[in-house]
């Protein structure tokens, strides 16, 4: 056996382990919504699996054909990147073209009114240096182990300087939100000073006239 | 020699292969948002005597604090925290099972919060073909190794940075809407107690003066 055909058999069930990895259970139209906060041009991988509950043996039917999943992933913007129903099980790949909060949200495209039965999901998201699978890398271009290891610390630290770019744009965005905070304290408070100032002398010339129609003064 | 080699390298192979179908070793980051009143459980598969650290944060929402609840498949609670910011909790697993992490957000009627959370289960995986070496590591590749520890430990940092920087950020975009809305409020209400004044102290002289004569 030679080695990279012992790559490829590890590649292929590394694919089936995420499978013992994190789930929870969701009812059937319920939405769940996860939130990564994610530099630009960063990959995203989102590996999930759904089961139904089989109320016959009380647990989960460890695979169901007729159950799809609705994606939806959105951008800081609040614009849509990717809107598709999947299978039970799947796998989606996006790449960020802006920094910030992208939404990745997911429910089933079952048509039941009310909450039906549960489902279990199975979720893995890699962000960023743990979306690249080194073992697809090494087998495509026949690597060796130092430089794999040079291509995983390439790797990491493109991921360092991306999220250090945010970082500045980020803290660029904070501190004009202080400034606007800053100046609309400061509009507030003149303008509040001028419209009592305004008033208060309407309010006398109004009441210094009324007096006077009514022959008080 | 050379089928002892294959022979061990074939046996080193297959406890990978073996030890990545039992799902023993993974790193789950997870940002969502738990409504008010609400409980979000997720369940993870972990082999005994496998090192887990759970580690969460609270982002955004009222005093920022969650209770926490990790269950072992045995359903004795290993760790509670009642209305914690954040924290980092390292358990070995004692049992094969599945253990339960809960957070709750029952106690709090109307701030819906934003959870990070953290789970890493087990050592992290070596890159395939460095965990297979017969001989020592040479010091180039163990120096390799050491930068590639230094630069996980980096990103692990700036994600806590990431977070505390979210927090902060929200904070003063929340407090920068609020103060546009309690401004123009305030002028509304101004206007309105300034011309009800004058209605009031009006119609005070109109009643005297329609009773004065008799």
């Amino acid at each position: 056996m030679d080695k990279f055909s012992i790559f490829s058999v590890i590649f292929l069930i590394s694919l089936l382990e995420f499978t013992n990895g994190l789930y929870f259970h969701i009812g059937e139209t319920e939405r769940k919504c996860f939130i990564e906060e994610i530099p630009d041009e960063t990959n995203v991988i989102v590996n999930y699996k759904v089961e139904l509950y089989d109320p016959r043996s009380g647990g989960f039917m460890p695979s169901s054909p007729g159950i799809g999943m609705h994606v939806e992933v959105r951008d800081p913007d609040d614009k849509i990147i990717l809107s598709r129903v999947y299978s039970s099980e799947g796998r989606i790949s996006f790449t960020s073209h802006t920094p910030g909060e992208h939404v990745i949200c997911m429910y089933s495209n079952s048509t039941a009114w009310f909450s039906g039965s549960q489902l279990r999901v199975h979720l893995d998201i890699q962000v960023g240096e743990h979306a690249v699978n080194y073992g697809d890398v090494v087998q495509k271009e026949k690597l060796s182990e130092l430089q794999l290891r040079i291509r995983q610390l390439l790797d990491q630290v493109e991921q360092i300087t991306k999220e250090q770019n945010y970082q500045r744009y980020r803290e660029e965005r904070f501190r004009q939100t202080s400034e606007s905070t800053n100046s609309r304290v400061l509009w507030w408070s003149v303008t509040q000073t001028a419209v009592l100032i305004v008033m208060g002398a309407w309010q006398m010339k109004h009441l210094k006239s009324f007096f006077e129609a009514k022959k008080l003064v | 020699m050379a089928s002892l080699y294959s022979a061990s390298t074939a046996i080193i192979y297959l406890t990978t292969v073996v030890l990545l179908l039992i799902g023993s070793v993974s790193c789950t980051e997870l940002t969502f948002e738990l409504p008010d009143s609400a409980k979000e459980c997720f369940h993870q598969e972990i082999q005994k005597n496998t090192s887990v650290t759970l580690e969460f944060q609270v982002v955004t929402g009222g005093q920022y604090d969650v209770d926490v609840i990790l269950e072992d498949p045995k359903k004795s609670v290993i760790y509670k925290q009642v209305k914690m910011q954040f924290d980092s909790h390292t358990f070995t697993a004692q049992h094969t099972g599945v253990y339960i992490i809960c957070f709750s957000n029952e106690f709090s009627t109307f701030s819906h919060k934003l959870v990070y959370m953290d789970l890493q289960v087990g050592e992290e995986q070596p890159l395939p073909g460095i965990g297979e070496h017969v001989t020592a590591l040479t010091q180039m590749e163990s120096s390799a190794q050491d930068i590639h520890k230094a630069l996980v430990q980096i990103l692990d940092f700036q994600t806590h940075h990431r977070l505390r920087e979210a927090k902060g950020r929200k904070r003063a975009e929340d407090l920068n809407e609020r103060v546009l809305l309690w401004s123009l409020m305030e002028t509304a209400f101004m206007f309105s107690i300034l011309l009800l004044q004058i209605t009031v102290v009006k119609r005070f002289f109109a009643d005297k003066k329609s009773s004065a004569p008799y």
